[in-house]
């Protein structure tokens, strides 16, 4: 089977890739995802604060990812569900199987959009047992919202990532009794506005600079012991703290999902755990793009449709025009900044460009750098915190002029 | 009184004071907050979203505008009782009036029987 554009996963960037590249041209294209239905995690995601940015409308996962699978079904294009990809090589060929069996479609491009996993508790090395009633705060946000099953009475929860904070209010408001958040670091990688709506609202405790060093019980959790950290993260002896529990929920971090990416030979750059990008999104294989939370894991799904509208154009470009010329120069993360993305730009896109950033620790006053080589452009920020992307732009001439672009972020007196 | 403000992702970090009888808002961003501190001064509201069961899994909902803080549980107690037996389309209403002072509990994803 050969179709022009592949998109890979049918979550909100891959939704948004494919009306993107629709409208920009590329009318074959088709959406493979691997669940019964489009719309990814927003469909658990039944709480409200999505779309504020981009529709000034304050809406739930489910409303958001409505938005996106009508424009879909209006310009009817083709969406592969239960279907999985086992396979992506450099000539990009995608292999598919669902219940028909297994089929190779070779495409002209292919958008990557697989989103990211949470890391398991797995990847913490906790001491103690491994009973019962220790779930990924999503899989409990799964059971709770799409299954209604409540995965336990007395709950801790360790992280303090948004998907904690959200599940803490979800258990709280379905009867569970939710008796602290954990957070090893010294603030919380969650936006602010989910620490009071979801934790002050009902009077949860939020531990910062606590970790679990244990988890008890042989069939079923019966409880954790916490303890405060030193400034290593290790353990204070003497300041443990012990729950009786049922239930711990881990939000400890995404992952971006790029098994396939890898298996294409695709680089991936260890700061955003997804593929080195250009400003259209496409990784190092000409026809092959990625966005979303592949890419980088975003914190608000508004900038991920953005970038994905982005990498469904340059995708339709690349079917439609086919490969061009590009003149690169590489970003660059400087002080207090963990990455920029996309790590290069083309001088010759003769096009405004959106950089994100995240910077490394949470603190006021912030004074943003970027320097190009040939300029320095200087802004403040009131306060900047790791669980907040920032994001600056620079127009096609300060691109065209530029040797490389460097971010930093210092620390204002 | 120092709240951050739940309206958008921003969270601004605000100020409240009271003044004769006046309130006055600082640190916020948009008119918005300036809203949200003094409706959390008088009488703090919230919109609830659950899921309701149905004749096949569940649906998604929400209050169509925010209810009382200390009726969020008697809410939450009519949504966990209602079940949808029909097709519904988002918006439409599953629970009427579910806080006596006229907020619906509505659809927020479409429901095929």
């Amino acid at each position: 089977m050969k179709r022009d554009l592949v998109i890979i996963g049918g979550g909100p960037a891959g939704l948004a890739a494919a009306v993107a590249a629709y409208d920009a041209g590329c009318k074959d294209v088709v959406v493979v995802e691997r669940e019964s239905a489009v719309g990814g995690v927003l469909k658990q995601c039944i709480h409200n604060g999505f779309g504020l940015t981009r529709f000034k409308e304050n809406l739930t996962g489910p409303e958001y990812a409505h938005k996106f699978t009508d424009e879909v079904e209006k310009r009817n294009i083709e969406t592969l569900t239960d279907t999985f990809v086992i396979s992506l090589d450099d000539k990009k060929r995608v292999t598919c199987m669902n219940k028909s069996g297994i089929f190779t479609i070779e495409a002209k491009a292919v958008i990557l959009a697989m989103g990211c996993r949470e890391r398991s508790k797995g990847a913490l090395n906790i001491a103690g047992t491994r009973p019962a009633g220790l779930f990924s705060a999503g899989t409990a946000q799964k059971y709770v919202n799409l299954k209604g099953w409540l995965p336990g009475k007395l709950v801790v929860i360790l992280g303090s990532g948004d998907i904690g904070l959200i599940m803490a209010r979800r258990m709280t408001l379905e009867g569970a009794k939710v008796l602290c958040v954990s957070e090893i670091m010294p603030y919380s990688s969650g936006l602010k506005r989910n620490i009071a709506q979801c934790l002050n609202d009902f009077n949860i405790p939020l531990y910062l600079e606590h970790t679990v060093v244990e988890i008890e019980g042989k069939e079923r959790v019966t409880g954790v012991t916490l303890a405060k950290v030193d400034e290593n993260k290790r353990p204070i002896a003497g300041t443990e703290k012990h729950f009786d529990c049922d239930t711990v929920l881990f939000s400890v971090g995404l992952i971006p999902e790029n098994e396939l990416t890898k298996r294409a030979g695709i680089g991936l750059d260890s700061r955003t755990k997804g593929a080195f990008v250009d400003g259209d999104r496409e990784t190092q294989i000409p026809g092959i793009f990625a966005c979303g939370n592949v890419l980088h894991v975003h914190d608000l799904v508004d900038f991920v449709s953005e970038e994905a509208e982005m990498a469904g154009r340059s995708a339709a470009r690349y079917v439609l025009e086919g490969e061009r010329e590009k003149d690169y120069i590489l970003t660059e993360n400087g002080e207090n900044t963990g990455y920029v993305l996309p790590q290069k730009l083309d001088r010759n896109k003769n096009a405004a460009q959106k950089l994100y950033f995240r910077v490394r620790s949470a603190f006021r006053n912030a004074e943003v750098v970027v320097d190009t080589g040939a300029a320095v452009k200087k802004f403040n920020k009131i306060a900047v915190a790791p669980g907040e992307m920032e994001s600056v732009t620079l127009g096609a001439e300060e691109i065209a002029a530029a040797k490389y672009v460097k971010i930093s972020v210092n620390r204002r007196a | 009184m120092e709240l951050i403000c739940i309206q958008c992702p921003r969270g601004c970090a605000m100020n409240v004071e009271k003044k004769d009888g006046e309130v006055f808002v600082t640190g916020n961003f948009c008119p918005k907050g300036k809203e949200y501190a003094i409706s959390e001064t008088v009488e703090p509201r919230r919109v609830v979203t659950s899921s309701v069961r149905a004749e096949h899994g569940r649906v998604s909902v929400k209050t169509d505008r925010a209810v009382k803080k200390t009726e969020i549980f008697a809410v939450m107690a009519k949504i966990r009782a209602a079940k949808v037996l029909k097709n519904v389309q988002i918006g439409d209403i599953i629970i009427e009036n579910v806080d006596n002072e006229g907020a619906n509990v509505v659809a927020t994803a479409p429901y095929r029987v």
